[in-house]
This record gives structure tokens, sequence and C-alpha cells, in this order.
């Protein structure tokens, strides 16, 4: 029973990174053509071009999610137990959170030019977690069995997650910047977004997301002090969650403070941003401590 | 205060600053803090996946005594539950095996007798340490590994195929000579210095086996398990997960409320300006409507 739940799970993690690898073709393909440069110098260029393809890029972007949010249900019913027990299922889940964050942003604004950086980052996970990262579904260890595990990795996910979102728009920003500087946006990056708008849209995901970010270090440390008998113990994982928390701390405060708006604000949030990755693939992997289980 | 202690199943633990194995105090910790009570380790039970040998579950039961009380209370301690008495939490954080030997010098009277914590090597609980005799002339020591389910391996002799004893084996090598325990320098109780000892024999024995070597034997009695208990008293915690909710909620404050700064100049006429200190929108739908309050027209 559970092991045809873990197969069938492996083929819709399968089948949904084969969906995102063909919307991440018709992304490509309609940033590359969206734009047609008319005869006439003087008149207007034309962006509708390649609409059909960026409608397409957005359904197969839902069915890919539909499919991995399957996957990991799936993962999880096989387990007997929420799906996020080690780096495989974490990776899996994050990448759901991420497609879901952004599948939920575009109802409200037109972001489809993000859909390219968004479809490669959830391939890249996807593989990543595919080849390197994978392990036979399995029950969890005495010291992962707590309700603090739903809320503390859930919270943990979906603050990565929106932390990576806003790690792509402020290196969309710095990238246009400088395109900028040196004179006019090429033709298709005049579809995208003004700087401003980026630099507000970043910011506002980081102050969305920070609240969550603190509840979870919050909560990982109530369950620690199940758990280990103590509630804070300098773990690398608990001294880089908290060195990430200090530096987007850093980041609202330059912001909403000292007034930091755009170029500085955007290396400060990618900064921030990257002490979070390095927290998540190098400690896990490479590190010692309390939070590494079962080998990843 | 944080202590640990090494408790095998069946034995007793008495809450005194010499029970421990480490014991540290916390700044405001005195001796005469630590609370009076008795914890009897009656069961243990681990649970092991068959395929992989991980870790499923682990549960120790206990008898609890507490100070001036006449009835013994019976506990539960598993790795997410600890056991709470007062301001002080009990967990269960290792365990282990404990081979039973018995000792006997050449006229056969007991040199040594009882249980020896080994300290677990992997997930298999492969397990190595140390029993010293020093009232044996010449002083005998044995170095063993203790393998809970026996299985061979042309690399190192023997191994551990499962971490649940189902075909335990004592691995022993003997040591004859001078243990060194006189000479003043600290030494671990889980290993031996053999600098000036000689090897005198070598065994695997299977529980109730004995093996008879120059000047004495040794007989694999059997095995009991033992759990690594950590004490804990952490008074200021709740303090801190105050100050952590408050944290939050002044976080969100900072984060979402509006801060305006606004500036009114009284002259010939009155000029009002304000001055988002944050991004959230809606200063100038709001400066409106303050002009309209201050012209008395709301």
């Amino acid at each position: 029973m559970s092991r045809s739940w873990a197969f069938a799970s492996n083929y819709l993690v399968y089948s949904a990174m084969a969906v995102y690898a063909i919307s991440f073709l018709a992304h490509l393909i309609e940033t590359a053509w969206a734009v047609k440069v008319p005869a006439d110098k003087n008149s207007t260029l034309d962006y509708k071009r390649t609409e059909k393809v960026a409608r397409i890029a957005t359904a197969l972007m839902i069915l890919g999610f539909l499919l991995l949010f399957a996957g990991v249900i799936a993962r999880g019913i096989s387990a007997g137990r929420v799906p996020w027990g080690n780096m495989y299922e974490f990776s899996i889940t994050g990448a759901l959170a991420f497609s879901g964050a952004y599948l939920l942003a575009l109802r409200k604004y037109d972001l489809r030019w993000l859909g390219l950086l968004v479809s490669v980052s959830v391939l890249l996970t996807i593989g990543t977690a595919i080849t390197v990262l994978y392990v036979p579904s399995a029950p969890l260890v005495p010291a992962l069995k707590s309700e603090w595990l739903v809320i503390h990795v859930s919270t943990a996910i979906i603050s990565g997650g929106v932390f990576l979102l806003s790690n792509v728009i402020a290196s969309a920003y710095l990238y246009l910047d400088r395109m900028e500087k040196k004179g006019e946006r090429t033709p298709w990056a005049k579809r995208l977004p003004d700087l401003e708008t980026l630099d507000l849209l970043s910011y506002r995901l980081v102050a969305f997301v920070f609240p969550l970010w603190t509840f979870s270090v919050i909560a990982g440390a109530i369950w620690a002090e199940s758990a280990w008998g103590r509630y804070w113990g300098w773990d690398p994982k608990e001294t880089w969650a908290f060195i990430t928390w200090v530096a987007y701390a850093a980041y609202l405060h330059a912001r909403v403070t000292i007034g930091w708006r755009g170029r500085r604000a955007a290396w400060l949030c990618l900064f921030a941003g990257s002490t979070f990755l390095f927290n998540y693939v190098y400690v896990n992997i490479w590190g010692t401590g309390k939070h590494t289980y079962s080998g990843l | 205060m944080r202590g640990e202690a090494i408790v095998n199943v069946g034995e007793r633990f008495v809450n005194t600053a010499t029970s421990y194995d480490t014991l540290t105090y916390g700044k405001l910790f005195r001796d005469s803090n630590i609370p009076a009570f008795m914890v009897t380790a009656d069961k243990f039970v681990a649970q092991y996946n068959l395929e992989t040998s991980a870790p499923e579950d682990y549960t120790l039961e206990v008898s609890l005594l507490r100070e001036g009380a006449t009835q013994i209370e019976k506990k539960t301690i598993k790795v997410n539950s600890p056991m709470t008495i007062g301001t002080t939490r009990v967990y269960l954080q290792a365990n282990g095996y404990a081979p039973v030997v018995t000792v006997r010098d050449s006229k056969g009277d007991v040199a040594f007798q009882g249980p020896v914590t080994f300290l677990p090597q992997d997930a298999n609980l492969r397990s190595i340490g140390a029993i010293k005799v020093p009232d044996a002339d010449p002083q005998i020591g044995f170095l063993g590994s203790f393998l809970p389910t026996y299985v061979r391996d042309g690399a190192n002799g023997g191994a551990s195929a499962f971490p649940k004893a189902l075909n335990p084996r004592l691995l022993l090598s003997v040591w004859s000579g001078d243990l060194g325990l006189d000479s003043g320098i600290p030494q671990s109780v889980y290993r031996i210095d053999t600098t000036d000892m000689t090897q005198i024999g070598l065994k695997g024995l299977k529980p109730g086996e004995s093996f008879a070597y120059e000047g004495g034997s040794i007989t694999f009695e059997g095995y009991v398990q033992w759990v690594n208990l950590n004490f804990v008293a952490d008074p200021g915690k709740h303090l801190a997960l105050l100050g952590g909710i408050v944290a939050i909620l002044g976080l969100l404050a900072s984060l979402f409320t509006r801060r305006r700064r606004i500036w009114i100049r009284v002259g010939d006429q009155v000029e009002v300006a304000g001055l988002a200190k944050n991004a959230a929108p809606g200063l100038e739908v709001e400066m409106q409507g303050f002009v309209k309050m201050l012209k008395g027209e709301k």
C-alpha cells in the first residue's frame, strides 16, 4: 500500500518536472520572440505577438503545480506523515511553495515576465532533489515525531519560497538597473515593470514573510526545548537561521528607517537571501549538528 | 541546571549532585536547589525499521518517587515528551547496551561482577568498552566489542547487522599487566592504555559462555540496556518565550502600521505637508482627509 503510493509519488514528481520543462521552453519562446520591431521606426513596438505562447506557458505552470502537489501529497501518504522529513521532501515541497507563491501573485500582478526565472528555478530544485537528494520513503526517526514538525518546517519552507522569489525580483532589478545605466532598455526588457515597481515588490514580499520567519525560528526553539532539553544551543542550523534573521532585519531597517532604496537595498536583499540558501544547502549536507538527520 | 546521567534499565537514579556524570549550574543555582526525587528505569523499548535499521520509537517507562511522597508514580518518557517534575524536566537522550560479566581469579573467587557500559559506534549499535579488574594480581583488563546481532564480517571479524539484541556476542581481548590506575593521570573508562600490558587471550562469547585464561576466567552473563537521561531546570525559558512573542508583535506593528509625519505651518495661511515613513500606500488620501478635518468640513 505505502509502496505503491511512493511509486505514484515518484511518477507524479517526474511528470511535474517534464511539464515544468515544457513550460520553461514556452516561457523561453515568449521571452525571445515577444517583441516585433516594426518596419517604421517611429511606430510603437508590438508586444502581443506571443500572447498565445504566454498563455500556454502559464497553463503548463498550473498543470505542473497540480502534478507536483499530487506528488507531494502521495509522498506524505506513503510515509504516513507530513512530507517534509528529509531534504528530498523539503526540496519538492519548497519548489511547490515557490511556484505556488508565483501563481498566487500572478492573480494580482501581471508577473508573466518572471515565469522564465520561476520555471528554471523550479526545474533546478526538482532536478537536484531527484538526482542528488532522493531517499526512499520511510517513517520518521523518533526525534522528528512531533506536531511541531508541521508548524516549524512548513513555516520555514514557505518563508524560504518567498525569500527566493524576492531574491529573483531583486536580481531582475539589478540587471535592469545596469541596462538602464548603459542606455535604453532592450526591446524585450521594456515589457518588464519599471524599476520602482520591482523595488517595491521585492520589499513587500520580505516584509510580508519576515514575521513568519521569526515565528518559524521561535517555533523551532519551542520544539527544541521539548526534544533536546534546550531552546537555543547555537547548533549550526540555529546560528544560520539567526544570521538570516539579522540580515533581513537589517534590510527592513535600512529601508524603513534610513530610506535605502534601489540598488543598495537589492544587494542587501540578495545577501540576506544567500545566508538562507547557505543554511539550507551547506549546513544540511556538510554541516554537523542536531539538524542533520539520516544523512540528508 | 543541566546534568546528564547514564542509568541502567532496572536501576534507580537519586537526584543528588554526585549521581550525575556531568553537571553544570547556572549563575543563580546552588547545590541546595537540587530537588529531591528518585527515578527508577523500569523498562526501555526501542523499535527499529526492519529494512533500514532506522529507529522508529524509543519508550522508557519509569517509576518516580517525589520528595515527601509515599506513592510511586508510573511515568513514560519519549524523545519528544520529557517528564516534568516541578521545574525540572527529564529527557531521554541516548541509549545503548551494557554487557553483564563475572570475572573470577585463579582460585575461583569473584574479582568483578556487574554490567559495564559500552558506547555505541554505529547505527546497528556495535558498542565498544573496557572492563578493568584492578584487584587481580597481576591486573587484568578486557577490551571488548558488544554486537547485538552478530554476523561474520571479513574485514573486521565481526559486525552487528541490527540494533536489537537478536544474536548478542561479546568479543574480548584479555590483557595482563599494569592498568596504570595508580599513576594519577585521569583515564577513560571506555579504553585501556595497554603500553604496560601484554595480550594473553582473544575470544568471542555467547551469553552464558565462559573463557578461561592464564590466571582466571570471565563469564558473559548477559546484557542490560542503559539510557542517558538529561535533567534540565531552566526557570528563565518562559521569559525568553514571552520576549519572543513581544518581538513578533512589535515587528508586526513596525512593519504594517502606516507611519506618517505631518508638518503644519501657520502663517498668513496654513500650510500642511506629509511624509510617508515606510512604503505603506495611501498618503495622499489620508492627507486630503486630514486637511478636510482641519477645515472643519468633517
